[in-house]
């Protein structure tokens, strides 16, 4: 259940945040996914669209054309591969490849135990270290194949630790 | 009160963090106190030195010993010896790619020695989240001499005649734009600055942002001053959660030093920055779909004019610059647009952050003065190719740039130039590829990442680059022909001429820029069927040579499909019809067994 007066109270506070009384959707919406982790329930964009008064058809609008947001629960680690060039010449075929075995799902998929998302990025601005991955927050450099298991290993062992 | 006899600068830019600079950081500073040293010995963390592929790196002043390639271990090495003994920690400086120790000092170093930093002048250099280090660096003082010795008519003048051109692909001049903002009729006006920074291979914004977000927000200040705005946006990328917490830091200093808000400085000028993020969409770096992202709406693009001078965020006029364009701006007040002038070319004043990327020794960002070669940029600067083949291409301004072969590496690189070789400067991304890169592989590469971040608003755009996509799949495939190479060219231009915004007008720039060069190379994919750089999966197959075959089984036991077969110690075969192309049997052969072929 969406706890109504939490999404409330976040939302007012954007509000009162703001420089300007207009629109502030898109930061509503981010804090809104932080807030549940890593997506937005329906019913908590349509307390949005009710707080900012704003149609509810146009909060969907900007929810599907904005890669970051996701309407479907998302794994614990929402892993973002960068899929660009700088990335791709220096060996990121390999890390995509090693990624969707290790985790055995495809990209936009979560693994069965709800840990991982795999999802593609562009670059993250560190093609000084390519290839590159970032999960959540944290990026990670420099990548080989051996790393990734290894990295993707030792999440799982703390995720299932909780 | 003692001293600080030596100031350790730790880079805490993206790469570095990345590759383990809290913990090398954790180290020093206990070893630091452990040997009583926390009194005579200051550990400041800056954004990033440029030099990433060396990281975590460390810079020990006064004498700038550059220490590289760091691992806790060797902080508390370096502690013991260099900042307790004064004896430099060989191991640790930067060697020659002949395995010579170069002179220990970072100035010296052929990284940092033939670069100008204006943009950068501060990134690596100080801690951005204390704004007393970037008044000590002359901080702020272009903002107080706009606003006590200067009209906005002055600053606008000045900011023209610098001849400040656009870092954020167009190069449209700077000084024009606040001009025409001003004069546009409106009372109320915006600053923006364009921190969506999302051409692939591009992170000098990043970098100053990380590393240095008050010069970002000086220069806005100026702008909003010199055209009568009172508010400015930064809209940043959300994959930079870095960049937006050291904003953050930064605008709350600013407002607690009086640089931003009500009577800045004393003076009647009042100014306001707030922080916008976006969220993952690649078309809202364009300013019209950035500008529609700011008011929250989807961010597509809308037809110009009117331009964002005339009619920007909420319809009213609004400048939007770059981040590497503002960060030029206080240096330029401080030190006159004749300075200014003096570097770089007549058209292309100043100078350029480039990121160095891809099969190059020195990845990082270097900022030098415009109508450098790209030779010397990639060579002296950059040490040449990282594999040991020969460097083939270089790939200028992302997804609307093309790729520049290695014959044209005299040309200087300046917005004309670079246009000329049907390149484009773009934000300043140079992606190095060697003798492995497949030409019709980048070219298929840079199609797809369009096609993803095509807003889907135009049709040519839409349908068009889907439709070039398909037929260079085919091409990589093996099942393109002659005919295929036309319709790429008629598809490309036709783009060129009908897309709404620069996204469509520019995303076939790739292609056509590759088939101009390399020709041969899509040619020997539609006749012969084959891969020249044998990276087209589908036209490779994986061969071993019987009589280097030794029967190891290592090859076997690696391969993940078992498409390997053979007995211990009998030669081993490939079943091509199995085996997926990931490339693992030949890293473990150690006999050189096993090679690519194509056809
Ligand atoms: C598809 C597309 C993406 C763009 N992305 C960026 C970007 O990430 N950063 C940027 O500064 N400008 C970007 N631009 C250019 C902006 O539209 C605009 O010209 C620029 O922000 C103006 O600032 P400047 O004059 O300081 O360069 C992009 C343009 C297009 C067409
Ligand atoms: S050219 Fe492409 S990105 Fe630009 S408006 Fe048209 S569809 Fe959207
Ligand atoms: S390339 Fe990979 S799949 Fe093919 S044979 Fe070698 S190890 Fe097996
Ligand atoms: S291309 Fe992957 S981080 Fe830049
Ligand atoms: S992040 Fe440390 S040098 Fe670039």
């Amino acid at each position: 259940m969406v706890d109504r007066e939490a999404i409330v109270n976040l939302v007012r506070n954007i509000k009162q945040q703001a420089l300007e009384e207009r629109d502030m959707l898109i930061n509503a919406l981010h804090q809104i996914q932080n807030h549940f982790g890593s997506y937005i329930p329906v019913e908590a964009a349509k307390l949005v669209a009710e707080e900012l008064n704003v149609p509810e058809s146009k909060v969907y609008e900007v929810l599907t054309f904005y890669t970051m947001f996701s309407i479907k629960p998302r794994g614990k680690y929402v892993v973002r591969v960068c899929v660009n060039l700088p990335c791709h010449v220096t060996g990121g075929r390999q890390i995509i490849e090693t990624l969707k075995q290790t985790l055995g799902i495809d990209f936009d998929q979560t693994t069965s135990d709800g840990l991982f998302t795999l999802e593609r990025t562009s670059c993250l601005g560190l093609c000084g270290v390519a290839p590159v991955i970032m999960v959540n927050d944290e990026y990670y450099g420099d990548l080989t194949p051996k790393k990734v298991k290894e990295l993707i290993e030792s999440l799982r062992a703390r995720g299932e630790g909780r | 009160m003692p001293l600080t006899t030596s100031t350790v600068l730790i880079c805490a830019g993206g790469a570095c963090i990345s590759s383990g600079e809290a913990s090398v950081k954790e180290a020093l500073k206990k070893e630091i106190r452990k040997y009583g040293l926390d009194e005579v010995v200051r550990v400041v963390e800056t954004g990033c030195m440029g030099a990433c592929s060396l990281g975590p790196i460390i810079v020990i002043y006064p004498d700038g010993v550059f220490y590289q390639k760091l691992t806790p271990r060797a902080a508390e090495k370096i502690v013991q010896e260099h900042l307790l003994k004064g004896r430099i920690v060989q191991e640790y400086l930067y060697k020659m790619p002949t395995g010579e120790v170069v002179p220990e000092a970072m100035d010296k170093l052929p990284f940092f020695a033939k670069q100008v930093k204006i943009a950068t002048r501060n990134v690596g250099y100080i801690d951005p989240s204390n704004i007393e280090e970037y008044i000590a660096r002359d901080g702020y003082f272009a903002l107080n001499k706009v606003l006590t010795q200067m009209s906005p008519e002055q600053v606008i003048e000045e900011i023209k005649r610098s001849g400040l051109r656009g870092r954020g692909g167009a190069g449209f001049p700077t000084g024009l734009k606040w001009e025409l903002t001003r004069k546009a009729k409106g009372d109320r006006k915006y600053i923006v600055c364009n921190a969506d920074e999302g051409d692939p291979g591009a992170f000098m914004d990043r970098s100053i942002l990380e590393g240095d977000p008050h010069t970002v927000l000086e220069a806005m200040v100026i702008a909003g001053y010199a055209i009568g705005a009172h508010q400015g946006y930064i809209y940043v990328r959300a994959e930079y959660p870095l960049a937006i917490e050291r904003l953050q830091i930064a605008i709350a200093q600013a407002k607690e030093f009086g640089f931003l808000g009500e009577n800045i400085l004393g003076s009647e000028f009042g100014f306001d920055i707030e922080i916008r993020i976006g969220a993952g969409a690649f078309v809202c770096g364009e300013e019209t779909a950035l500008i529609a992202s700011i008011e929250g709406k989807r961010g597509q693009p809308r037809v110009k004019p009117p331009y964002p001078a005339q009619s920007g965020v909420w319809g009213c006029p609004t400048v939007i610059n770059n981040v590497e364009t503002f960060a030029c701006v206080p240096p330029i007040i401080i030190k006159g647009a004749d300075w200014f002038r003096s570097i770089g070319t007549p058209t292309s004043p100043g100078t350029k952050v480039f990121a160095l990327a891809g099969k190059i020794t020195n990845t990082g960002l270097v900022e030098v003065p415009m109508g450098i070669t790209i030779k010397e940029l990639l060579y002296e600067i950059g040490g040449g190719s990282s594999t040991g083949k020969k460097i083939k291409a270089v790939q200028t301004g992302g997804p609307s740039g093309g790729c520049i072969p290695s014959e044209y590496f005299d040309t200087p690189v300046d917005y004309e130039s670079l246009q000329k070789l049907g390149a484009i400067m773009g934000s300043g991304g140079m992606i190095v590829m060697d003798e492995d890169d497949c030409m019709v592989d980048v070219a298929r590469f840079f199609l797809e990442f369009t096609v993803d971040e095509s807003c889907g608003k135009c049709t040519p755009c839409r349908e068009g680059t889907r439709q070039m996509l398909k037929i260079l799949e085919k091409i990589t495939s093996g099942e393109g022909s002659e005919k295929d190479l036309i319709e790429l060219e008629t598809l490309g231009n036709i783009i060129k001429d009908t897309s709404l915004c620069g996204l469509g007008q520019t995303a076939p720039n790739p292609v056509l820029s590759t088939l101009r060069y390399y020709r041969h190379e899509y040619e020997a994919h539609v006749r012969e069927k084959r891969c020249p750089a044998l990276r087209c999966k589908a036209l490779v197959r994986y061969v071993i040579d019987p009589s280097k075959c030794v029967g190891c089984t290592a090859c076997a036991r690696v391969c993940p499909v078992n498409a390997i077969s053979g007995e211990l110690r009998k030669v081993h075969t490939i079943d091509n019809d199995v085996c997926v192309r990931c490339g693992s049997c030949i890293e473990v052969c150690r006999f050189g067994a096993i090679s690519k072929v194509s056809p």
